[in-house]
């Protein structure tokens, strides 16, 4: 199905079951411990061995030799792969550096080996036995020492790296109000809960892998390319993974070692990432270098607004965007945004939770609240001043739908804005200075093809099919109450079956794209599906009406059971696109609103409330997805306050990588979070309506938790994260 | 190898286990009850959280073979997916996870942290030692805080939580 | 993790008669750091006394008025106990101030004395580490230095201890209890049990190869007002960047000892004496010889300004 016209009116408008706050149907599973992640399918293949990865101990350089004579002769070693003995791999685009170094090292931890052997305590040890012999070289690993020595990157996704409209710098010189100030984020990490993980079995020249991936055709197809084998003998199969946020996006180590560890080892293999290797052994978010410059005039409108973005990569990756939200988010005649990227010698820098607009965001939404104190400006009045319902680069270019204003003044009204104190430093709660702060939340909705395969069986059963991933995001059950309104039966006559490179290709999980455009995909296959069963029974599918698991056409109604027959119909489509995304600029809103205290003695930073106020297009779950969008601002909360990847500019490393090193917030760091969806559908977007939102939920909150920690203490940080040490020699006094 | 006898669940086992098992690795590895889960290894994650002698800890950091004649309760033993634990419902209605990887772990310890406020053993946050635990919202986002969830699910948990506790109370 | 034997104890004199025995023996109580070192091959015992059987898990009154606390008593009982939370109020809030509940529940009181440092480089095993591997060097000096020592630290290692309960206990003036290979017993007050780094970073208590610690003694309560201030980043189950031990009587006079800022818990006796002058004054005492990093300058202030927090509610 091609979607290129605005939606009208379609069956998903009933809102019989979409749009329904619904527990996730997947629930009783995940709840018991019975829901199978990866390293735990005992059920699929017996005789299953054990990798363990051994990591570079350098940041920089490469191999002399490896002797493997210890570790070989150690008890239950079974096999042990590096890149010596691994046969000829290629690398797949989406693998800037090899998962499996050697001679030459990319980065710290690159895997340079894995051990397998017949139990995980044998693999673990022989793995220390591996001696390897290293040649370190010279590593660039600091990014503001490479800053002037910065080149310009041609992005592949995201735009140019440079855009200018008018004079940016003429209008900027003659501002009768001007910010400029420079922001640094740190490099993040995933931290997801379940390590990256496969089990690796071949029959013959098929491969099979359980992993936990959220693109299943990238990692199937990058998983043939590297081992060059057709992607015909290899079967992904991903059906719970224990978090992502993008991390899991890419064929990673645990991938290629298991299959090569398997061959080698004529087992099934399984390899975990143990956690200590994981933070520089997989991609995380890079560290940003951030200049704003804003002009305005006296009444607070933008007349000039340019944003300059620093980042590094390994070779061949891809700078952070996080000029993206500048292009779009405020009104202002005079433009420029440019990224510039340095080669660093660290581990690949690549997408974690709203890539670009996240780092982005952190800047310019504390810029634009100390513009708005230049003014004495209420900063949603600044905000709302600025705002505009096209694209200011291309103005031809309206939005689908905008909502940032409704966002802000709605989320005034319920956090109690009026009760901000505008001076900084003025309230006190015991031993904290309280604080408000706010921010606007943006992120870009994306578009891609998506498709899907159901099935109506004679029970009346509907199974839908597609190697779409759920990672928490709800996919299971969005999916599931797609299908059901579309088919007429309720969500529990509907089975639906996720990530198998089996299934029709989907979108996957990424770029918050994931249900919009898998849910779409699934419209489209019922469309199909539709037409199928009415063709069957002779019903004019214009006419047809399916509800209470039956289809009616004038006076005709035939059960979907007996529709089916006994071989059951099955359709598969895809949605695919057509230019709304060029004509329209679709985006999605939101406002995020944070109350901290500030200890006035130790400066430690608690957060004390969170609201988020969200215009996403049509809400397909609002259970779900109001569980995205907290757990985006509990995100927001760590980037804010403590997560920071500490790099060891002499060795070439991230230094805290663990979490007891690397601090993610706890139970006792979130407090109760409030929520609220704006009503909207977005007719532009899919025949769903609906946009992404589990990524608009980030975006922003740390910035908010910054200006409250500004308006509570009249301290500035621009140096994220907001440690009490940034903070403490500008607090008062002590009393 | 070792021999170590304990029940899990209620079921005595019998292992011989190479003497560097965990107790995690020999209920997920040997015993494939694979719902406790293993997120670092290390304890500083909490996903390996089990019921010990009526007490949570972290099963990554401790060998089987120190459990001989233990009672081990795992999240299998709180409740089936016919047959939920209350404390699993509250769970499911109050959508407290997103990934499920941390769930039970979380969910072990949120029953042991009722128990441990009435046993009135007392936490960061009690603001006085002598009198009387009280639950509160803070009290239980203290105590769970050895349970990290990176979906961010915590606004909820404490909410399940709550629910529970007020049911129980 | 290498191979080791494993035994389970019969009694603490069996336990360490059997540690005298064999080479290279660790006992093992929570296995909570010992088994995370295990893992990683920092710690690589070959043979492990399992002493969770040894009847060491009771707190007693003592004679002259103060407590003897079993070292297989768990942290969660420890800080739980009714005598702990209303005569050394520092103690039980320290134990709640560290870890997890889970960890809590399972670390006990020699285990937590003898906790190793979390230094970040002493846990890569790819880096220098003289008190990993004596004689490597120390990364953390020039590396990331953050939650490192102030003072007391040396050319070898500017770890810090990690311990809460530790720095409680030295402000309780506490004894150990010790029993040694050849049935000796002693006692040893905590003052002379943590070890500053020196030239042997690697060695860090006073404790003799195979010496069993049995009970942690409290001298009788000193009343006073108590209290252990934890200064982290996140709001729980974190480490402490600089904490405060404190117990202040009616008349001005107290104690003070400081976590987070030394390779053992931090105590001054002499710096007490500027307690009625304030908090500038005790920590100018307390942190006289201090040499921070660049990264952990900050400790010394926000010491200060902890101290001055805790005195101000100790007074209110």
């Amino acid at each position: 199905m091609r979607f290129e016209h605005p939606a009208t009116f379609n069956p998903i408008d009933q809102l019989k079951v979409v749009g329904r706050p619904t527990s996730r149907i997947e629930g009783p599973l995940k709840t018991t411990g019975t829901a199978p992640y990866a390293y735990e399918r005992h059920d699929v293949v017996t005789e299953q061995a054990y990798g363990y990865v051994v990591g570079s101990a350098i940041g920089k350089g490469r191999i002399n030799a490896i002797d493997l004579a210890a570790a070989k002769a150690a008890p239950g070693v079974l096999a042990i792969v590096t890149a010596g003995n691994a046969g000829k791999l290629d690398k797949a685009e989406r693998n800037p550096a090899p998962l499996l170094g050697g001679p030459e090292i990319a980065h710290y931890h690159q895997a340079v080996a894995v051990v397998v052997a017949e139990t995980f305590e044998q693999a673990r040890a022989a793995a220390q036995l591996v001696r390897v012999d290293y040649a370190p070289g010279d590593g660039r690993f600091d990014l503001a020492a490479s800053r002037d020595k910065a080149f310009t990157p041609d992005p592949k996704i995201g735009g140019p790296a440079d855009t200018a409209v008018g004079d940016f710098a003429a209008t900027f010189a003659a501002a009768p109000v001007q910010l400029d100030a420079t922001y640094t984020t740190p490099d993040q990490g995933h931290a997801m809960i379940e390590p990256h993980a496969s089990i690796a079995a071949w029959e013959g020249d098929g491969l099979t892998v359980w992993t936990s991936n959220q693109m299943i055709a990238w990692g199937a197809t990058d998983l043939a390319k590297t081992l060059g084998i057709p992607k015909e003998n290899v079967r992904l199969i991903s059906p719970y993974i224990g978090g992502g946020f993008g991390g899991k996006l890419f064929l990673r180590a645990d991938v290629l070692l298991a299959a090569l560890g398997a061959r080698a080892a004529a087992r099934p293999v399984k390899v975990a990432l143990q956690r200590p290797l994981m933070f520089n052994n997989t991609t995380h978010r890079p560290a940003t270098i951030q200049r704003i410059r804003i002009g305005a005039d006296r009444d607070g409108k933008i007349s000039a607004i340019g944003h300059e973005s620093w980042s590094g990569n390994v070779k061949d990756g891809e700078p952070e965007v996080t000029v993206n939200q500048t292009r779009l988010l405020y009104a202002g005649a005079n433009r420029m945004t440019a990224m510039r990227l340095s080669e660093l010698d660290l581990a690949e820098g690549n997408a974690m939770r709203a890539p670009g607009e996240a780092s982005g965001m952190m800047a310019l939404e504390i810029a634009i609240d100390e513009l708005a104190e230049k003014f004495g400006m209420d900063p949603i009045e600044l905000r709302i001043k600025n705002d505009t319902q096209v694209d200011p680069e291309h103005p031809e270019r309206p939005f689908s739908k905008r909502q940032l204003v409704e966002c802000l003044r709605e989320g005034a009204t319920r956090f109690g804005w009026s009760r901000r104190n505008p001076q900084t430093g003025k309230v006190r709660d015991g031993r904290f200075l309280v604080g408000f702060g706010v921010a606007a939340a943006f992120r870009n909705n994306l578009l891609t093809k998506s498709a899907a395969r159901v099935r109506l069986d004679r029970d009346g059963r509907v199974t839908v099919e597609t190697d779409m991933t759920d990672i928490g995001t709800g996919s299971y059950t969005i999916i599931g109450q797609t299908a059901a309104e579309m088919m007429g039966v309720p969500l529990d006559k509907v089975v639906v079956r996720l990530g198998d490179s089996d299934f029709p290709v989907s979108c996957g999980s990424g770029g918050q794209w994931g249900g919009n455009n898998s849910t779409a995909g699934v419209y489209a296959a019922c469309v199909k599906l539709r037409e199928a069963i009415a063709q069957k029974l002779g019903f004019n599918s214009a006419e047809a009406v399916f509800a209470d698991d039956v289809v009616r056409s004038g006076n005709r109604s035939v059960a979907l059971a007996q529709a089916a027959g006994n071989d059951g119909i099955t359709a598969e489509d895809a949605i695919e696109y057509g230019d709304l995304a060029k004509t329209y600029q679709q985006s999605t809103f939101g406002a995020h609103f944070v109350e901290v205290g500030v200890d006035a003695d130790t400066a430690e930073v608690r957060v004390r409330r969170m609201l988020a106020v969200c215009a996403a297009g049509r809400i397909l779950n609002p259970t779900a997805a109001r569980s995205q969008v907290i757990g985006a601002m509990t995100m927001g909360v760590g980037a804010a306050l403590m997560e920071d990847l500490v790099v060891d500019k002499r060795h070439g490393f991230f230094v805290n990588h663990d979490l007891a090193g690397y601090e993610v917030p706890v139970h006792a760091d979130i407090p109760h979070q409030d929520m609220f969806f704006l009503d909207e559908t977005d007719p532009m977007s899919s025949p769903m309506k609906a946009k992404g939102v589990a990524e608009l939920g980030i975006c922003g909150v740390a910035a908010a938790v910054a200006n409250a920690v500004y308006n509570a203490t009249g301290v500035r940080v621009r140096d994220y994260p907001i440690t009490l040490d940034k903070l403490l020699d500008r607090m008062p006094d002590a009393a | 190898m070792t021999r170590v006898s304990f029940d899990v669940n209620g079921e005595p086992h019998q292992l011989e286990l190479d003497t560097r098992t965990t107790l995690l690795d020999a209920l997920r590895e040997h015993l494939h009850l694979t719902g406790t889960k293993k997120g670092c290894d290390h304890g500083q994650c909490g996903a390996c959280t089990v019921i010990v002698d009526g007490r949570r800890i972290n099963s990554c950091l401790t060998l089987a073979v120190m459990h001989q004649g233990n009672e081990i309760t795992t999240i299998e033993g709180l409740g089936s997916p016919e047959q939920l634990h209350p404390m699993q419902a509250a769970f499911v209605k109050h959508d407290g996870y997103q990934c499920g990887y941390c769930t039970p772990g979380q969910i072990c310890s949120a029953v042991a942290v009722l128990d441990e406020i009435r046993a009135g053993i007392p936490s960061h946050v009690t603001a006085d030692l002598i009198a009387p635990v009280r639950l509160s919202n803070a009290e239980l986002r203290e105590r769970m805080s050895g349970n990290i969830c990176r979906c961010g699910a915590y606004s909820n948990i404490a909410e399940a939580i709550g629910e529970v506790a007020g049911r129980s109370a | 993790m290498r191979t080791f034997s494993y035994e389970r104890a019969a009694s603490p004199d069996a336990a360490a008669a059997a540690a005298g025995q064999a080479t290279n023996a660790k006992f093992i109580a929570g296995g909570t750091n010992l088994l995370d070192l295990m893992k990683l091959e920092i710690e690589t015992p070959a043979h492990l006394i399992d002493v969770n059987g040894l009847a060491l898990d009771r707190i007693d009154a003592t004679a002259d008025g103060g407590l003897r606390i079993g070292a297989l008593v768990r942290n969660t009982d420890l800080a739980a106990d009714g005598r702990v939370r209303r005569d050394y109020a520092v103690l039980s809030r320290a134990l709640l101030a560290g870890a997890s509940g889970q960890l809590r529940n399972k670390a006990t009181t020699a285990g937590n004395l003898l906790q190793r440092t979390r230094c970040p480089y002493f846990y890569d095993t790819n880096l220098p580490c003289n008190k990993r591997k004596p004689g490597s060097g120390c990364a953390a000096i020039g590396g990331f230095s953050r939650q490192h020592a102030v003072i007391g630290a040396s050319e070898a290692c500017i770890a810090t201890h990690p311990s809460d309960m530790a720095v409680a206990m030295r402000a309780l003036d506490a004894v150990i209890e010790t029993v040694r290979p050849d049935g000796a017993t002693r006692t040893i007050p905590i003052a002379e049990l943590h070890r500053l780094p020196g030239d042997h970073p690697e060695v860090e208590t006073t404790l003799a190869p195979g010496e069993l610690i049995t009970a942690v003694v409290l001298p009788k309560p000193v009343g006073g007002a108590q209290a252990y201030r934890k200064v982290r980043d996140r709001a729980s189950y974190a480490f402490a960047l600089v904490s405060v031990a404190a117990i202040v009587q009616p008349d001005g006079s107290g104690r003070v000892a400081l976590g987070g800022v030394a390779h053992k818990p931090w105590r001054v006796e002499a710096a007490e004496a500027e307690l009625p002058r304030g908090a500038k004054a005790v920590t100018a005492r307390l942190l006289a010889d201090a040499r921070p990093t660049r990264d952990n300058a900050f400790k010394l202030p926000l010491a200060e300004r902890t101290l001055s927090a805790v005195l101000r509610e100790a007074r209110a």
